[in-house]
This record gives structure tokens, sequence and C-alpha cells, in this order.
């Protein structure tokens, strides 16, 4: 007996463009898009890498936001997560909840990998990416600013969970 | 718009020496974007590294999406998480869909955000008097 297909994932760019049209936008957003991708061989083997943990979430209070409430780059010591966390973001409110931080912010489970030796350990800081409609930011602004807080922290490579 | 963000995040770190790999829920947002490593949980989103409240599922989530920093060999490779939603069969259906009933409901969502936003109202917006 072969096996049942698996369905088609949601094509979330044309909900999104639906969604937005129906809202009253007329021009459609345009999302980054490349033909080739970089990609960085591992100098170590994995079990021997201190791997950062970057997420897309913020800290409850909105400290990342600056006086016009724009979203900075947020990092966070990974033994104290802030108790509550800003996931005002596009999630699934229909199908699910953001009760249980593991689902988007895997801090335990990233432990559990170092302790299991699948990786030597997690960086002592995990960091939240601001979401903005601007490539520009992130590219620019963002993106280097993760690399350098990345860098201080001697991460070998990255987790990025994105909500 | 959390994945092009961490896709582009991604992209700047490679580019960088740093090896990585997006977990996520939006395979065409992430794959349009384009990044090295990509392990693709097929759930709505807001849980790629799995079901609420499974520890089990969410660690085994993370192990096999670090041990693609390991295996893949070159970009663009997307690996697909074994694990299912629950038993509910619509949800892929659900997500911001756009019903004709709702249209009403909608433009009017659609002007307040930009009034919110201090952005210019839509041509055929009704005009506020008074």
């Amino acid at each position: 007996m072969s096996p049942q297909p698996q369905p088609a994932p949601v094509p979330y760019m044309e909900r999104t463009r639906n969604y937005y049209r129906a809202l009253g936008y007329e021009d459609d957003y345009v999302w980054a898009h490349f033909e080739d991708a970089p990609f960085a061989r591992p100098a170590k083997p994995l079990a021997a890498m201190n791997v950062a943990l970057v997420s897309t979430a913020g800290p409850g209070d909105r400290s990342n936001r600056d006086a016009r409430g724009r979203k900075q780059v947020w990092s966070c010591d990974a033994a104290a997560p802030p108790a509550s966390l800003d996931t005002d973001l596009a999630w699934d409110r229909e199908a699910t909840h953001m009760d249980d931080r593991e689902t988007f912010l895997p801090i335990e489970a990233m432990r559990k990998a170092a302790a299991g030796g699948i990786i030597a350990r997690l960086a002592r800081r995990f960091h939240g990416a601001p979401t903005d409609y601007s490539h520009r930011k992130t590219m620019e602004v963002d993106a280097p600013e993760i690399l350098r807080r990345l860098r201080e922290d001697g991460a070998d490579a990255a987790l990025l969970v994105a909500i | 718009m959390c994945h092009q963000t961490v896709s582009l995040v991604a992209r700047h770190l490679e580019a960088n020496g740093i090896p990585t790999v997006v977990l996520g829920s939006a395979l065409d947002i992430v794959e349009h974007c384009g990044v090295a490593r990509f392990y693709f949980s097929d759930f709505p989103l807001g849980n790629p590294c799995g079901h609420p409240w499974n520890p089990d599922m969410q660690a085994a989530t993370v192990a096999a999406a670090l041990r693609l920093i390991e295996s893949a060999t070159g970009p663009r490779t997307t690996v697909r998480s074994p694990f299912e939603w629950k038993p509910d069969p619509d949800w892929r259906g659900r997500y911001n869909r756009v019903r004709p009933e709702d249209r009403e409901k909608l433009l009017a969502i659609g002007d307040a955000r930009r009034i919110a936003r201090g952005q210019p109202p839509r041509k055929e917006a009704p005009v506020r008097r008074g």
C-alpha cells in the first residue's frame, strides 16, 4: 500500500496578498526573493558547536521598541527569559495558541540537545529579530546587529525560529 | 513577516561564515527568499517547534533541525518534519481566508488600520463628515 500523499502546504504569500486586497490595500507586498543562497560550511562538528537561538518574539514589556514603536534587536540571557513575551505577530489564532514558550522559543529543547551531545551548548543569550516590512532595515540594520551579537557570544552556528 | 525576517537574517549570517538553520512553517515564504537550510514544520503559524505542552515532540523537532546544520551539503536544503498537526483537517484552509460575506467587515478593519497607522484612506472609502 502506498503512503498517503502529504497535504499541500498553506500558500501564505497568496493568502496574505488576498487578505490585504480585501482590507482595501491596492499595492501588493513584495516579498524578498533571491536566486542564490549563501551557504557556510561548518568549521567544526555539530557536537562541538556553541549554537545561538534567534526568534521573532520580543519581550512582553515591549522594551525592544523605540520611541516610534519600531522594533530593534533584543537580546536576553538564556538562563533568565522574561515571564511574558510579545507575540503580537501573524500566527494562527484559530488553530492554536502561544501559551507554551517552547513552541516558538525552544530554550529547553536546545538544552536537551546540548545534554544529549547533539551540540556542545546553547549560546549564553538568545536574540529577538525585529519583524519589519522593510527588507532594507532587516538586511542593513538588524541582521548585521544580530551577527555582531552572535560573534560577541562566540556562536558557531544559529537556529532561527520563525513564529 | 516572521519567516521573511529570519530568512534574511540567516542569509546575512551565512554570508559572514555562520552556518544556520531556519525552523518554521511557511514553506513558500522561506523558499521564495532562499536560505541555506530550512527545517519545515507543517504546523499552523506559531508553533513550529511542536505541539504545545509536548516537550518530547519539541525536543525531537529541534534536534532534527540542528542536525541539518551538519548534514546539508548545499544551499536551499529543505527537510520536512515527520510530525503531523493535531486531528484538524481544515486548519490549512482557514488561515487568513477571505469569504465574500466578510467583505464589508474586512474593509472596515482595513480602514481602521490605515487610520491607526496614519496611512492615506483607500480611494473608495466613505468620507467621514462632521
